[in-house]
């Protein structure tokens, strides 16, 4: 197979098929045992300064914004990032969190860009390597494959893939070009799921976005899910159980985890809840102040979530939801 | 119905819905095109498949998404499964349409939504591909919604987010993009736009309501293709503006 080209951008992570089958080797367990924790409990254990971390789903959708904040609030740093997402991205890159991110999308979609990322990438240099969405998804499959690397039909000929860590190579069957994709493994994957058990098991509902390829990439995984249930709900749909529990290293119980985001059929947008984070990031200071009043200055989600309007706000939001 | 009784977005929402085809699938980016396929879906291809990036594909379209990633995304779906379900489905050959947007255009269709100016050191740091590149990849036929003008239509574009036709005639299938599949469309305030068969550049296909030919021409920053006929589009009907303002985003939220 002969390369023909080259991406300029930094391979942030190299893809070590076998680091994580060691790591799973030595750390991973068929055991059933419970590993339910507080998000504090789970960010100080599983994540460390320079780890390479990513979330799953989409930001504002089924995110696990409640460790995002605890990882803020714990003041970690020269993390590298999957930049696919929107607040629990904003959130690290804003708290000076994040040295380097395979980017793939970061803004608000219908509110544009993110004064965030943009100061971030303008001014202070933020390392970014571009890739497509289906790429980032794709190298977290290599990964769960356990291959070091993926050939896709995308990103072909365009600087998405000149400014990327990928190669072009001829395929070896049929002599068409190629885009290789590294496998990308992950020190820390975190997913927000509907209802997961002690163990880890975990149900969602609605999209799956990327949860299942991204789980299988991790050597740390946390999971943290609106509602705990009781094991036996597996036992009775193992066919719906996503992500199965030998894959975790922490179950945090996170209901509205997701805010100011939204759980399908459960809770909808907060959208002046989002729209304030947005108000706040057009300024340095109106960015701290935020920081400070949701994450740093609150001890842990229960007081964020009574911080948001406790009780009433929740009725609020389930009631917006939108359902089946 | 005279012109000041819509804005220059329902145009947009009206002439892309138009351009939607019945019995067909489409990859359905944040803003205009969720408007253009909800109200074609209403209007004009009732069995018009909507396929959300991250797993949403079949939505009736009932409630307006803010993004790709959002639970009205699969309100009343068919399928919601995830981002490599649906990429894979769009590599194999199964979805028609891709609508795309950008800041800035070339005369092949090749979209910028990363940076303006250099990629490391940017002026302006956009969002960067999301699924745009996979749309422009995979998908038979791509739909560019544009603002027009010459600062988003230039000779060259600072980087290549999404590929169009590339450098040209010939240029997808050397890069190794499959066959047959690239621009097909760019709906603009002022136009709607096509591509000539052989050259694969950007020609005007037809203007909107009180536009010349001469006024796209001036608003596009390369030399465009301008057949001896060109068309005129309809100004938004009463049906459609009635069915985009009171069903589709009665909160105002786009339009």
């Amino acid at each position: 197979m002969e390369i023909l080209e080259r991406g300029v951008g930094e391979l942030i992570q190299a893809p070590d098929i076998g680091s994580l089958r060691a790591w799973n080797r030595e750390h991973k367990s068929m055991v059933l045992e419970s590993k339910l924790v507080s998000e504090r409990e789970a960010v100080e254990r599983l994540v460390a300064d320079g780890d390479y971390v990513s979330f799953e789903l989409y930001g504002t959708c089924r995110a696990p914004l409640s460790v995002a904040r605890e990882i803020v609030r714990q003041g970690r740093r020269n993390l590298r990032l999957a930049g696919q997402g929107l607040q629990d991205v904003d959130f690290l890159v804003a708290a000076g969190c994040v040295e380097a991110m395979d980017i793939t999308y970061v803004g608000y979609e219908v509110h544009g860009l993110s004064r965030v990322l943009r100061r971030a990438a303008e001014k202070q240099g933020l390392k970014l390597v571009e890739w497509s969405n289906a790429a980032l998804a794709w190298r977290f499959k290599a990964a769960a494959m356990g291959v070091p690397f993926l050939p896709i039909k995308s990103m072909l000929g365009t600087d998405t893939f000149r400014y990327s860590a990928g190669m072009v190579a001829d395929c070896p069957f049929t002599g068409e070009k190629l885009m290789l994709l590294p496998a990308l493994v992950l020190d820390v994957g975190v997913v927000h799921v509907h209802q997961a058990d002690v163990y880890g098991n975990c149900f969602l509902e609605g999209i799956s976005g990327f949860a299942i390829e991204m789980a299988r990439a991790s050597k740390k995984l946390i999971i943290s899910a609106e509602e705990i249930v009781d094991n036996a709900e597996f036992r009775h749909w193992p066919e719906r159980n996503v992500i199965p529990w030998y894959h975790v290293d922490a179950v945090v119980h996170a209901p509205f985890g997701s805010h100011p985001g939204e759980m399908p059929n459960l809770y909808g947008r907060d959208e002046p809840g989002i729209l304030e984070w947005l108000k706040a990031i057009e300024t340095e200071e109106g960015t701290e102040a935020y920081l400070d009043k949701y994450m740093r200055d609150v001890p842990d989600h229960a007081a964020y979530l009574e911080l948001i309007g406790g009780e009433a706000k929740q009725r609020e939001l389930r009631d917006i939801a939108v359902g089946r | 119905m005279a012109e000041d009784k819509y804005n220059g977005t329902e145009l947009l929402i009206c002439l892309a819905a138009r351009v939607m085809e019945d019995r067909s699938s489409a990859f359905i980016g944040t803003g205009v095109p969720m408007l253009a396929a909800a109200l074609a879906k209403r209007l004009y291809a009732p069995n018009l498949v909507p396929v959300f990036e991250f797993g949403g594909v079949g939505s009736s379209l009932k409630y307006l998404p803010r993004g790709v990633g959002e639970s009205k995304t699969f309100y009343q779906a068919q399928v919601a499964s995830g981002i490599c379900d649906i990429m894979e489905t769009a590599a194999r050959g199964f979805i028609t349409y891709g609508f795309l947007g950008g800041a800035q255009i070339d005369m092949y269709g090749n979209l910028n939504s990363t940076v303006i100016g250099p990629q490391p050191s940017p002026k302006v740091r956009m969002p960067g591909s999301g699924g745009a590149n996979d749309v422009g990849s995979f998908c038979w036929h791509t739909i560019a919604i544009m603002q027009h003008d010459a600062r988003r239509f230039v000779p060259k574009i600072d980087f290549v987010t999404t590929p169009g036709y590339l450098t040209g005639p010939g240029a997808r299938e050397a890069a190794g993009l499959f066959p047959g599949s690239g621009p097909y469309r760019v709906v603009t305030n002022l136009a709607v736009l096509g591509y000539e068969e052989e050259s694969k550049r950007m020609m005007l296909l037809s203007t909107n309501p009180g536009v010349t030919a001469d006024q796209v021409v001036e608003a596009t920053g390369f030399e465009l293709v301008v057949p001896d006929v060109v068309g005129a589009n309809d100004p938004p009907t009463d049906e459609e503006l009635q069915v985009l303002r009171e069903e589709i985003d009665p909160e105002h939220l786009y339009i």
